[in-house]
């Protein structure tokens, strides 16, 4: 499962919060424009953890929920455009799949907002930095995750 | 197979409140072919009360273990180290389960998390529809092999009822009328004749009806 690198964040962290984000991307759509974006020196935030995967159909539920748990502020699932994907139907699961994310996030108090699911091709490299952009700026406006380990020792200083 | 949906993480989280010890069982039989209480349902409904309760500052222990059948002994003893470690045990299997659950563990608290539903079959991904009421006296060579016990809103055994529409039933919700397949079906299996036959009222005491059933087959008794 998902390995966050806290002693990473622990030496280097800012005084002021940043949000975490792990962005899951489809080895045929969205790792391609993130590389392509890459190539051409475009600018995207650092908060991003980019998470290479065969398909996003292949993303289990359990992948975002464990992120989650160990206090990730937010996830983006970006996949291919529909109609697009490689394994025909992977991109259609994969949204069905973070919309019930989604609503368990609202349930359990954590906030489905922080989870977010995109469609790019390969050559959509603007749009790929754009989406990145958005997360990054939703989840800065929601704050840190009540799992966040940061966020909790905050909350118990405040109390 | 036996059909069941998972409750809602809320109402989990809520008929655990008091513990900090959890056991989740999981069973491998129907409700992991119904996608409801397997290894997989297990897990995620693990996640999901884990981040609950520690959201609430009151962080709780969960294990899991899926056995291959809650409903038999034989299996339950598999689980038998992990629920003694626990203070209650969750289980995702249907209410047979459950109840198996809580004789083979009389001092332990045993929690539903499914809502048990249905005896029906898988219609296509993620689609199930229910198909025998368990009424224990089977009229199905009657009519086709289309059961209208369980599938006819108004229970006709002398359909149909009149107030279909096309091939829908009247009582809607997409329903098919029950009727409408039973001619098809003996049509096209040229048994017309059988809806000559007045269909007498129905013994419904083999039914739940009567009492909690108990089947005893001497020839396979030990």
């Amino acid at each position: 499962m998902i390995q966050l690198d806290r002693e990473e964040t622990a030496a280097t962290a800012p005084a002021r919060w940043e949000p975490r984000i792990i962005a899951f991307c489809c080895n045929y759509c969205a790792y391609a424009a993130a590389d392509l974006a890459g190539a051409k020196r475009m600018q995207y935030p650092a908060n991003v953890r980019i998470i290479h995967t065969p398909c996003t159909g292949k993303i289990e539920m359990e992948h975002i929920l464990d992120a989650f748990e160990k206090g990730i502020d937010g996830v983006l699932v970006a996949g291919c455009l529909e109609g697009g994907c490689h394994f025909l139907e992977g991109n259609l699961r994969a949204r069905q799949h973070t919309s019930r994310i989604r609503e368990m996030l609202d349930e359990i108090g954590v906030g489905g907002d922080r989870l977010k699911m995109v469609n790019l091709s390969a050559a959509m490299a603007p749009a790929f930095v754009e989406r990145v952009e958005e997360i990054v700026e939703t989840v800065r406006a929601l704050g840190p995750s009540p799992l966040n380990p940061s966020s909790r020792k905050e909350s118990a200083g405040k109390s | 197979m036996i059909v069941a949906s998972p409750k809602s993480v809320t109402e989990l989280k809520n008929l655990i409140a008091p513990h900090s010890k959890v056991l989740f069982v999981g069973c491998g039989t129907c409700v992991t072919v119904c996608l409801a209480g397997g290894e997989r349902e297990v897990g995620i409904a693990s996640y999901a009360v884990r981040m609950a309760r520690k959201i609430e500052g009151k962080p709780i222990e969960l294990t899991q273990i899926t056995i291959e059948r809650q409903c038999e002994n034989e299996f339950i003893k598999d689980m038998a180290e992990p629920a003694s470690k626990a203070e209650a045990i969750v289980s995702f299997g249907c209410g047979a389960g459950v109840q198996a659950l809580a004789e083979r563990f009389p001092g332990k608290p045993v929690y539903p998390a499914l809502n048990t539903q249905f005896l029906g079959i898988l219609e296509e991904q993620a689609v199930w529809t229910e198909k025998c009421l368990g009424c224990g006296d089977c009229v199905l060579a009657q009519f086709g092999g289309i059961c209208p016990v369980t599938r006819c809103a108004k229970r006709l055994l002398n359909g149909p009822c009149g107030g279909s529409t096309e091939t829908q039933c009247e009582v809607g919700d997409g329903r098919p009328c029950a009727w409408q397949l039973i001619y098809n079906r003996l049509k096209s299996i040229d048994q017309l004749d059988r809806l000559d036959a007045i269909v007498p009222p129905k013994d419904w005491s083999p039914s739940w009806h009567g009492s909690p059933r108990k089947i005893v087959r001497q020839e396979h008794r030990v």
